[in-house]
């Protein structure tokens, strides 16, 4: 039930998550945040029940940050961390799944470029230039395919992300009113826009 | 072989060797202890894959078909019905937190008992709610309480609450696919302030200003959105959480009895009420009565 967007942009990546969490009718909280930081420059929006949400998630940033620790401060690249990832997710599959579909986007200082990555919960792995996670594919893929070109800008890209959030709100049986968009690019991970403060509790 | 006073149990003794779970020296006497098929079973308390499974090819999905405690009439097929539905419900205001639960246990359509206490006193600065299987609500909680006082003598501060919650979702985190079912609330006053954390049987671990749950959560939410506010003062906040578990418990065949309510401030909980929900009734019922005459009069 859970809707995750990420949209790559020149020179960074926007990823966008709905804020609620909920259980048969009820909404047990509004103002959820679901994008993850990993790094530095690198963030994953979950989708999934909460406790994979949580334990999946800090599982992966906690080992990246072990890498750095050991590493004399050598950070992992997205690429990198995107297999890490997905490694841990396949080495999971057969014993204990994480029913998790995320979208991780991050930005290399090194190449001075973006990169952004769908998994899903069977641990499959793909470079993508935008995704969408949850139902929310089914209604907006398709503006993504029409509305997404080589050298966007960020504002363009969040405008993007808009429209879907646009989309759902008129055709999704499912009311999600409150999303959190997050933008990685060279100054690290911020957050552009919340429907509900994160930090409201 | 230890002797020590209780026969050749070795770890199963109560006592002594209580500190002693999950130390190292603990695991090697339960190796020197497994010997011979007349020795009693070890028992690990409670370690996840330690304890007896249903003989059967997914012990997971034999538990969901027939052990369902779920709220509702998913049980209405099994022998074992399970005590279960409820309503409880906590808040933060600016003056602390205030907890409210009702007092019903029923098995099917048996009531099996109106004076169940649902709020559990983890320790003086901690109180967590019980909803879903009573026996894991209080089990899980008490060893909660264990978990904090070894916190407490390890550390030499007291546990926050989110470090307390945390603990509680791990746990149920590693007992998923057994069959538990516990919805509850984890909250307290720490030096962070106050906290309120939702904590249940699927490992899921929310923050949050307020919650309510069980059968008759969808009709505390009712007033407690409608009325909420932050700058409520604690006597409102009170009444507040009186009149929601009163309109659950009205609606709610699985909810009533008697409505404990506790309010937590910086010093630690403390017992406000146990008012039974019958008499709120006709309270509340003179209360609109005469609200009514005097606008009549007006």
């Amino acid at each position: 039930m859970d809707t995750v967007f990420g949209v790559k942009y020149d020179g960074g990546v926007v990823i966008a998550a709905d804020q609620g969490n909920a259980r048969s009718i009820l909404m047990y909280q509004r103002n959820l945040d679901k994008v993850v930081p990993l790094s530095s420059h690198s963030a994953v929006g979950v989708s999934g029940p909460n406790a994979d949400l949580v334990n999946f998630s800090e599982y992966i940033q906690k080992n990246i940050a072990l890498y750095e620790l050991s590493n004399d401060g050598m950070k992992l690249s997205t690429h990198a961390q995107a297999n890490f990832m997905r490694g841990e997710l396949a080495a999971a599959l057969r014993r204990g799944p994480y029913q998790v579909n995320v979208l991780l986007g991050g930005y290399d200082e090194s190449t001075e470029s973006s990169s952004l990555y769908f998994l899903d919960y069977l641990a499959s792995l793909q470079k993508v230039n935008y995704g969408c996670q949850g139902y929310a594919s089914s209604f907006c893929l398709s503006i993504m395919d029409r509305d997404w070109k080589e050298g966007l800008t960020e504002d363009e890209a969040v405008a993007i992300v808009e429209h879907c959030m646009q989309e759902l709100h008129t055709r999704f049986l499912i009311a999600q009113p409150n999303f959190i968009i997050k933008v990685i690019d060279k100054d690290g991970v911020k957050t552009s826009k919340f429907g509900a403060d994160p930090a409201d509790t | 072989m230890i002797g020590n006073g209780y026969g050749n149990y070795g770890q199963a003794a109560i006592g002594c060797d209580l500190l002693d779970i999950g130390s190292r020296r603990a695991e090697e006497r339960r190796c020197q202890d497994s010997a011979g098929s007349h020795a009693p079973p070890t028992l690990s308390f409670g370690e996840p894959g330690a304890f007896d499974l249903p003989n059967v090819p997914d012990p997971a999905q034999f538990c969901s078909n027939n052990f369902a405690s779920a709220s509702g009439n998913k049980d209405a097929d099994q022998l074992v019905k399970f005590a279960k539905g409820t309503t409880t419900l906590a808040f933060k205001f600016n003056e602390g937190i205030i907890v409210s639960v009702d007092s019903r246990s029923t098995m099917g359509a048996y009531i099996a008992s109106q004076t169940v206490k649902k709020i559990i006193e983890i320790n003086p600065f901690l109180l967590g709610t019980m909803a879903g299987g009573a026996a894991d609500c209080s089990f899980w909680e008490r060893n909660l309480g264990m978990q904090c006082r070894m916190y407490e003598l390890r550390n030499r501060k007291r546990i926050t609450v989110a470090a307390a919650s945390k603990l509680l979702a791990n746990t149920m985190n590693s007992y998923r696919g057994y069959g538990l079912s516990m919805g509850t609330m984890v909250t307290g006053w720490d030096e962070t302030g106050p906290q309120l954390y939702y904590v249940d049987d699927d490992g899921t671990r929310l923050k949050g200003t307020y919650f309510s749950v069980g059968s008759g959560s969808t009709y505390a939410y009712g007033v407690l959105d409608t009325y909420y506010r932050p700058d409520l003062t604690v006597d409102e906040a009170i009444d507040l959480g009186k009149r929601a578990i009163y309109h659950a418990t009205h609606r709610d065949a699985y909810s009533g009895g008697i409505n404990n309510l506790y309010h937590v401030t910086k010093d630690g909980w403390r017992v406000v009420h146990a008012i039974d929900v019958n008499d709120m009734h006709y309270e509340f019922q003179e209360e609109k009565k005469n609200a009514a005459a005097s606008s009549m009069k007006a």
